[in-house]
């Protein structure tokens, strides 16, 4: 009963790591979806991908507000969605974007983004706070909030042009739950009088007259597209990676998403190497029971011999009772991870937007069961030839 | 057998020689069982009692020399062969732990008929059917219907002794072997035991090797064999 319950336990683990892995690249692969490109200044692919959808790292350089409007002007464009990176809130990074992000970032299996409380910005101070924002600092909707300017150790507060809260973004399981979301005019108004990073002495303007001056952005950081139809993505890659104005870049999001998602194959296989090894320690359990009872079961064996069993039929039953154990473990293993991803499963999509199928086990599942079972069968040919051995040399009556 | 002739033994040693590691325990230069004979060989243990048995039953093989039970030489058989052999004419009762614990009583009993169609054929052909068979022998060995419910664990020595006796006899094999069956038992059920397993042998006319330490017991046989009288090798006893 024990040797199934670890066997149980260990196939439960082996597969469920499978899973995990397999529903933690489903996820990633689907940080961002119904985009069809993302663009920014010329840099490399994955950083373009970093910094532009996990706000990891900074650009190199940006694009400029022209390169912007020109580009979509063009025909083949059905919506953008421009962002405005390089501030921080307490850790947060702050996003300058328009109201269209809120309807066109789609993530997961094409979900959109839905308000848990409040309403886009309007105001040029009007600020959207993603889920986790809200959880770590406590902010409800109407906390005034100051937003610093650089996104790493040393920051310096836009203290004098303070914004207010005005929604809150439900939990997506993305990086859009660790973001301050504001509008482009707003990035403008807080960096009206600074230059090059640092607030200009003397030129300050209050926060009342930014919201009159000209507050249209003369660069941004990046832009998301949408096309009009699939098939004139590769034109439109194209075209932006040769734009003559500006050195650009135009990733296709998936593609790089599965670039990046190979960096961490190692991770991936180190994984699954330890919950193998997990399932070995399981079998090697079930060796030492078969192999602690055998020395009391001489005897039944001897009584088989004297019956008229073959000794091969002695080593044949003892490795079917290693292969059963092993059967029962893997079917309990199964019934264990069917339990375990029932009840996990809302709360993984939630925190981690991992999302997991209650379906029958994969293809690839399906190969490391099988292994396990072989291996099952294998490891109970040991004590099986030790028996085999004893019989023969126990003849009739053992010797006790 | 030779007809219109004497019988040819159950059972024929010929120059017998079995070693352990190097050391001789068996050097039989003659030994004979009759057929129907009942038999008493007494040796104590660690004379060789165990090797003998396992020679006789095929399960061991001997250095040199012959056995040769109803005319069939041992040697000329292989391994599988001579294991159905012994399935086909042998039974086996030893002194204890006689019973698989994971078979009831009925199944333990039926045990011979699973590796012999020829003891299967005889018990249907006996009662009915090979069940049948085991019921009837159980109850001729005095194990009542309460006893064959309960699971083997729960049997005293005294009622496994005699399941096994019935595991032994069922389809009338030719040679019953029997290794200090009583041992384990008192007084009583020492005689008793006996008592019926030798009217059982009796109405088969099968031949008994009875194996035992304990000389009081060989009053029930008809021929008596020290084994240290036909085993050349001295052993000291292990006690």
């Amino acid at each position: 009963m024990l040797t199934i319950a670890t066997i149980g336990v260990s196939v439960a683990l082996l597969l469920g790591v499978e899973q995990v892995r397999d529903s933690a690249r489903r996820g990633f692969a689907s940080t961002v979806a119904g985009t069809d490109l993302i663009v920014g200044a010329r840099s490399g692919s994955i950083n373009l991908l970093l910094y532009s959808v996990f706000h990891i790292g900074d650009a190199t350089n940006n694009v400029t507000w022209q390169s912007y409007q020109d580009i979509t002007a063009q025909p083949e464009v059905a919506w953008a969605v421009p962002l405005s990176l390089g501030d921080s809130h307490r850790g947060f990074r702050v996003v300058g974007t328009d109201a269209d992000f809120f309807s066109r970032y789609h993530y997961g299996a094409q979900r959109a983004l839905a308000f848990s409380d409040g309403v886009p910005f309007r105001d040029v101070y009007d600020a959207v706070i993603g889920a986790q924002v809200a959880e770590k600092l406590h902010y409800p909707v109407g906390q005034s909030i100051v937003l610093a300017h650089g996104t790493g150790p040393l920051t310096a507060d836009h203290a004098d042009k303070p914004f207010r809260v005005v929604g809150i973004l439900a939990r997506t399981g993305t990086p859009v739950d660790a973001s301050v979301f504001v509008s482009l005019e707003a990035i403008e108004a807080i960096h009206l009088d600074w230059q090059s990073g640092v607030r200009l002495p003397g030129q300050a303007i209050s926060a009342d007259a930014a919201r009159h001056a000209d507050l249209t952005p003369k660069a941004i950081t990046a832009f998301l597209l949408g096309l009009k139809s699939r098939t004139a993505v590769f034109a439109m890659q194209r075209y932006i990676n040769d734009y003559e104005d500006e050195p650009l870049l135009a990733i296709l999001p998936g593609v790089a998403l599965q670039e990046l998602w190979s960096l961490l194959g190692v991770a991936e296989n180190a994984l699954l190497i330890v919950a193998a090894m997990v399932v070995v320690a399981g079998l090697l359990g079930m060796l030492t029971a078969l192999l602690t009872t055998l020395n009391e079961r001489r005897r039944e064996m001897a009584i088989l011999r004297a019956v008229g069993a073959r000794p091969s039929l002695i080593f044949f039953l003892l490795v079917a009772e290693a292969e059963f154990l092993t059967l029962f473990g893997i079917v309990a293993g199964l019934a264990l991870l069917a339990i375990a991803v029932a009840v996990a499963r809302a709360w993984a999509q939630a925190h981690y937007g991992m999302t997991f199928d209650i379906a029958s086990p994969s293809a690839a599942q399906g190969l490391l069961l099988a292994c396990v079972a072989v291996a099952g069968g294998l490891i109970g040919c040991l004590p099986a030839w030790f028996a085999y051995r004893y019989t023969l040399a126990d003849g009739l009556v053992q010797r006790l | 057998m030779i007809p219109g002739g004497v019988p040819t033994p159950a059972i024929q040693l010929r120059d017998l020689r079995f070693a352990w590691n190097g050391r001789d325990t068996i050097d039989i230069p003659q030994m004979s069982i009759g057929r129907g004979e009942r038999l008493f060989l007494q040796g104590p243990s660690g004379s060789g009692k165990s090797t003998l048995l396992g020679l006789i039953g095929g399960v061991l093989t001997p250095s040199a020399g012959e056995v040769v039970m109803l005319d069939q030489r041992l040697s000329a058989l292989s391994g599988a062969r001579r294991d159905r052999f012994r399935a086909d004419h042998i039974g086996f009762i030893f002194q204890q732990f006689n019973l698989l614990p994971f078979l009831d009583v009925i199944e333990n009993v039926l045990l011979p008929c699973r590796f012999s169609r020829r003891r299967a054929e005889r018990a249907r052909v006996e009662a009915g059917s090979e069940k049948s068979q085991a019921r009837m022998l159980l109850e001729a060995l005095g194990l009542d219907a309460e006893a064959l419910a309960k699971p083997v664990r729960e049997l005293s020595v005294g009622q496994q002794q005699r399941v096994a006796a019935a595991r032994a006899l069922i389809g009338s094999p030719e040679i019953l072997i029997a290794d200090e069956p009583t041992s384990a038992l008192d007084e009583d059920a020492r005689a008793s035991f006996l008592g019926l397993l030798i009217a059982q042998c009796n109405r088969e006319r099968g031949t008994l090797v009875f194996v035992s330490h304990d000389s009081g017991l060989a009053t029930f046989f008809e021929r008596k064999l020290l084994l240290r009288e036909v085993n050349r090798v001295v052993t000291t006893a292990v006690n």
